[in-house]
């Protein structure tokens, strides 16, 4: 397929642009660039099929299943897109008199208590852009924090070792030493090891609960009471609330600091690059040092901005991708009180009828109810037959099946973790239980045919390793 | 699977051999096999100080990010700079394509010999 640059003949226009409504003006001399950049020359048509083209060779969920573990590729209901595309929302600048943007400041306001309800948490920011964006502002608050007591010492936190790897990553970009601690055998924290980690140098810990592997740490409160008890303050991925929400909140678990991932827990489009949103909730005393300003309601009944009084600065533009927020709020708003803990209990319900259904031939690496999410190993299919996770999830493209997460986590040998979300109905869970039924047995019979899989897609196997090693990252126009 | 009889290893898939005054270190081949096509490779600079049982490097692959831990306490004297370009040869030739040599060591971390390693890999598998 030609890309956009390739298509097209020098001098052809659009004529979609509007007619000049503001005076002319003429930039200075300086300013102007000598060359014209090289931009797509093309017809309306020709940019109308190219990109419906390339929709048709995408994959989303409206496409087929997206079993995506860890990313909880549910549908987004087209309200949500239609509530974002409300001229009061999208012809608003954040630099307008606050009188007149009091519907958007409201949304802020609506959705901060909403997610307050859902998390246990007092004060949210919508400023970071997504999920690590959310750890990394989140951990800048428990270092607030701590300075803020005057204590220097607290150096570490504390990362068990099926965390996602953007948490040691985020705690390193905050300036931490990261202290990995082992997971027990039924992949929960290992009490003993966090008792030894633990000390007068712990900053913080950081959990996500359900789990990497799907489970809900029984110790919960436990765990959060040893670092509490040691001075350090517990953090929250929001990865895997989808879980939960509506059941369990992260405050009463003891958590004092989380990130949500609007993007994946309340619908909103994700994938292909965003945008996402990876709100910030704290506990009352530390709304203080969150970043940003926040909506207000004032004596005179209105919305007003204000800076909290001990606040870290600001960790992006104004209140971050702020559709996404109002998407987000549509998303809740639609499913109310009960829909949202019904939406948790059928991802959880969905997980484990697949779970069950795949037990006799991939037994789940950690065989106790899930939460919304498992991990099968393949390892002995592997060893057995030579086809890997890798052929298995290739040869998944053939059946219209989007792969579930690989090799993650990494405690896992030959892991593929999936993940159907709420929005799947039995029928297409089933067909994709028959899918992976089919492959177990085709590697037996013939495995060849999977190392090399898929075979009915219009690419088969990307050169993964060439492209990571020579990565061109952008087209380079030849002369 | 290849496990020289002449290196010593740990149990975190590294080996190691003394060297003319050097302690040079590498990756297993059972390690390189794990990782699967190596894309990139972070060594340390030259000078710098390490320590055994702590992380001194990191190795990528298309499935997985993963440190690499040093089997010694001492200085960085040497890295093998051609891997930055071609971490490939750490797949094609995991005992020949050595990350670092270690200078002034003052102490090791458990290692193995090739019979006990090869016996952590029959118990790993």
């Amino acid at each position: 397929m030609k890309l956009i640059f390739e298509r097209g003949q020098e001098g052809r226009h659009l004529s979609i642009l509007p007619k000049l409504d503001v005076p002319a003006y003429q930039p200075d001399e300086a300013l102007l660039r000598a060359q014209a950049p090289a931009l797509p020359e093309v017809s309306e048509t020709e940019i109308s099929r190219h990109y419906s083209a390339l929709e048709r060779r995408a994959h989303g969920v409206n496409n087929g299943f997206y079993p995506l573990g860890s990313c909880t590729m549910k549908y987004n209901p087209s309200i949500d897109e239609e509530m974002a595309a409300l001229p009061g929302f999208t012809n608003v600048h954040p630099l307008q008199a606050e009188k007149t943007v009091q519907g958007a400041l409201e949304v802020l306001e609506k959705m901060e208590e909403k997610l307050s309800a859902i998390t246990g948490l007092k004060y949210f920011t919508f400023q970071p852009a997504a999920g690590a964006h959310g750890e990394f502002t989140g951990l800048l608050v428990i270092k607030a924090y701590h300075k803020d007591r005057g204590d220097e010492a607290r150096k570490k936190i504390i990362v068990p070792d099926s965390a996602h790897g953007t948490n040691p990553a985020s705690a390193a970009m905050c300036g931490y030493e990261v202290v990995n601690i082992p997971s027990a055998s039924d992949g929960c924290v290992d009490l003993d090891a966090l008792k030894a980690a633990v000390g007068p140098d712990t900053a913080g810990l950081m959990l996500t609960n359900p789990n990497t592997v799907g489970i809900f740490d029984k110790n919960i409160e436990e765990i959060t009471r040893i670092v509490h008890e040691a001075g350090g303050l517990c953090y929250y991925d929001g990865a895997n609330l989808n879980a939960v929400m509506g059941i369990a909140r992260p405050g009463d678990m003891g958590f004092d600091v989380m990130h949500l991932n609007l993007h994946k827990t309340f619908a909103t489009p994700h994938g292909g690059g965003g945008p996402g949103s990876g709100p910030v909730g704290v506990r009352e005393d530390l709304g203080k040092f969150l970043p940003g300003f926040r909506p207000v309601r004032g004596e005179d009944g209105e919305l007003h901005l204000a800076q909290p009084e001990k606040s870290l600065g600001s960790m992006r533009s104004f209140f971050g991708n702020f559709l996404v927020v109002v998407k987000a709020l549509t998303y809740v708003t639609m499913l109310g009180r009960e829909g949202v803990l019904e939406a948790s209990r059928n991802a959880v319900l969905n997980a484990n009828y697949m779970r069950k259904a795949l037990e006799d031939i991939f037994p789940a690496a950690f065989p106790v109810t899930c939460m919304h999410e498992f991990v099968i190993s393949l390892d002995k299919l592997h060893k057995e037959t030579g086809v890997s996770a890798l052929d298995a999830a290739k040869a998944l493209l053939d059946y219209g099946i989007h792969p579930p997460t690989m090799y993650f986590p990494l405690i896992v040998h030959e892991a593929l973790m999936i993940e159907p979300t709420e929005t799947e109905t039995k029928e297409t869970m089933d067909e994709a239980i028959q899918a992976i039924r089919e492959i177990y047995e085709r590697a037996y019979s013939d495995p060849e045919s999977l190392h090399h899989a898929p075979h009915h897609t219009v690419i088969g196997r990307p050169d993964e390793v060439t492209a990571a090693r020579k990565p061109k990252l952008r087209y380079q126009k030849e002369v | 699977m290849n496990i020289p009889e002449e290196l010593k290893y740990t149990k975190s898939h590294e080996w190691v051999k003394e060297e003319d005054g050097f302690y040079v270190v590498g990756l297993t081949d059972y390690a390189q096999e794990e990782l699967s096509d190596l894309v990139f490779v972070n060594l340390p600079e030259v000078g710098d100080e390490v320590e055994a049982g702590e992380t001194f490097a990191d190795v990528e692959s298309v499935k997985a990010a993963s440190d690499v831990y040093s089997p010694v306490t001492g200085t960085v004297a040497e890295i093998n700079e051609e891997l930055l370009d071609a971490p490939e040869k750490i797949n094609e030739d995991p005992y020949g394509a050595w990350l670092i040599k270690v200078e002034n060591v003052s102490d090791t971390a458990p290692l193995m010999d090739c019979a006990e390693y090869e016996k952590l890999l029959e118990e790993e598998e």
